[in-house]
């Protein structure tokens, strides 16, 4: 594991609204292969974390490295940093896998043109490739019977499932979830997790934001904790989930678990 | 009903009516996403732009709007052509003057329909797009526009139907269309029942097309929504 290349770091990265820091200076590596869930209470600024990675939250300051490239911020208007080179940053989003809470799956296309409509038109894939990877994306979620369904016709656990397919169509390189389960019915939760331990038995690198402590406990190489926008607690699950330093942690555990 | 061989001439008109409110449709609904652009943007300049398209159309008769238009451009058009050495009088045709008046009336009111839409989309959408890599134009070309379409639809589709009467207004500035074939016809005849009761059936007509055509778009657009779960 230690030779693998570094698939993500993230140099200090800080996260201000106005006033208020929610990130305050984190920096993390992720190598090739690693799971890497992230724990703390709502307010410890997890997602924003997460969100910040690509760019879907402006940083306001600190470095993120992708595959060994620095993608390249300028301050914008408000402060934050935003892409100086929007090129970059579509080609990184790209390898960057993104899995919401919400799954924000497109209702006006049917479930296999949600999953064909980046390879076609990002990767510029001809359709009958993109509609062939999609199929087999499809099966390896579990839901190929489900292609010409619209998303509003599926459960959550079901658009949960579609939206994992939807962001392995890009073959992307690292793949990051946010809160993946929080959105669910209890007894939904399980057919997405199976999905993503399949993904992390596979060796893909991952980031997840998660409250399945049980599942964070079992996937994950790395645990990371956060409180109030800083790394807490940091190292393999075995050693944060039964010994931790942090006494803040130990409390969120033993609340948790 | 007993149209005296004017017939004819109340159809040729119904002709030029429809040409002149698709025409306006279109260039409007152009008009109409570039303003919701603009005011939604982030830039100050693109908004106070946007913000002026409205105030200022919205404020003025429709009527206004086609005179100004079609005796101002010649104006400007006589002034440009004299930069060049060309003095001859130059004018637009009813045709165009009417089309471009009508589809700057049609885009305000579209603006603001767009824009209300635009924003009822959940910004999760374009998220997930971009997360995906997709270029911003992409973004909104793929995955917003289509979805405002849905709930833009009914909205348009009222301002439509102000606009095919609206085509009325063009015939103040010569153009053969219904209205104005009407009255030709009623001065020719002197039978004003019969011609303005035969134009209101052709308006009518027009109009319940229309309705049937946005029936069947807005079922169209639906798609996805139908046997939802909750």
């Amino acid at each position: 594991m230690s030779d693998a290349a570094i698939a993500l770091e993230i140099n200090d990265l800080h996260k201000s609204y106005g006033q208020l820091e929610v990130l305050k200076g984190i920096s993390l590596s992720a190598k090739d292969g690693d799971v890497i869930s992230i724990l703390g209470s709502s307010g410890s600024g997890k997602s924003t974390f997460l969100r910040c990675l690509n760019l879907l939250e402006s940083p306001s300051q600190g470095q993120i490295s992708f595959a060994g490239e620095t993608l390249a911020l300028k301050p914008g208007k408000d402060g934050n940093l935003e892409a100086s080179n929007q090129k970059q940053l579509e080609r990184m989003r790209a390898s960057i896998g993104f899995v919401f809470q919400n799954f924000n799956l497109w209702p006006h296309m049917t479930i296999i043109e949600n999953i064909m409509e980046a390879p076609v038109h990002v990767l510029k894939q001809d359709k009958q490739t993109a509609y062939e990877n999609a199929e087999n994306y499809l099966k390896k979620v579990g839901l190929l019977d489900k292609k010409n369904s619209y998303p509003n016709q599926l459960s959550g656990g079901q658009q949960q499932r579609i939206a994992i397919a939807r962001t392995l169509a890009m073959e992307p390189q690292v793949l990051l979830f946010d809160e993946p389960t929080s959105a669910l019915d209890p007894e939904l939760v399980n057919e997405v997790l199976t999905v993503m331990r399949d993904l992390a038995a596979e060796g893909r690198t991952m980031l997840i934001v998660t409250h399945e402590m049980r599942f964070a406990r079992d996937v994950s190489s790395q645990v990371v904790f956060l409180h109030e926008g800083q790394v807490e607690e940091i190292g393999p699950p075995e050693k944060v989930f039964t010994n931790p330093e942090s006494e803040r942690c130990r409390t969120f555990l033993s609340s948790h678990l | 009903m007993e149209l005296q061989g004017f017939g004819h001439l109340l159809l040729s008109g119904a002709w030029i009516t429809i040409q002149l409110a698709i025409c306006s449709l279109f260039v409007g609904l152009l008009f109409g996403i570039l303003g919701a652009s603009a005011k939604l943007s982030s830039s100050k300049i693109a908004q106070a732009i946007g913000n002026g398209y409205t105030l200022f159309v919205r404020g003025m008769p429709e009527l206004l709007l086609v005179l100004t238009i079609y005796f101002g451009s010649s104006a400007v058009l006589m002034a440009i052509a004299s930069i060049f050495g060309y003095d001859e009088y130059i004018e637009l045709s009813p045709f165009i003057a009417g089309v471009i008046a009508l589809s700057i009336a049609f885009g305000a009111y579209a603006t603001e329909v767009f824009r209300g839409a635009i924003q009822e989309i959940p910004k999760g959408q374009r998220e997930a797009a971009m997360a995906l890599g997709m270029t911003r134009f992409q973004t909104f070309r793929r995955i917003t526009l289509p979805q405002v379409w849905r709930i833009a639809l009914p909205g348009l589709g009222n301002l439509f139907l102000v606009l095919l009467k609206d085509t009325a207004l063009v015939s103040v500035i010569g153009l053969n269309e219904l209205m104005r074939q009407t009255s030709v016809a009623v001065g020719n005849t002197k039978e004003p029942f019969t011609f303005y009761f035969a134009a209101a059936m052709v308006y009518l007509f027009m109009t319940s097309i229309s309705m049937a055509g946005l029936y069947f778009l807005e079922r169209y657009a639906n798609r996805g929504y139908h046997g939802a779960r909750a």
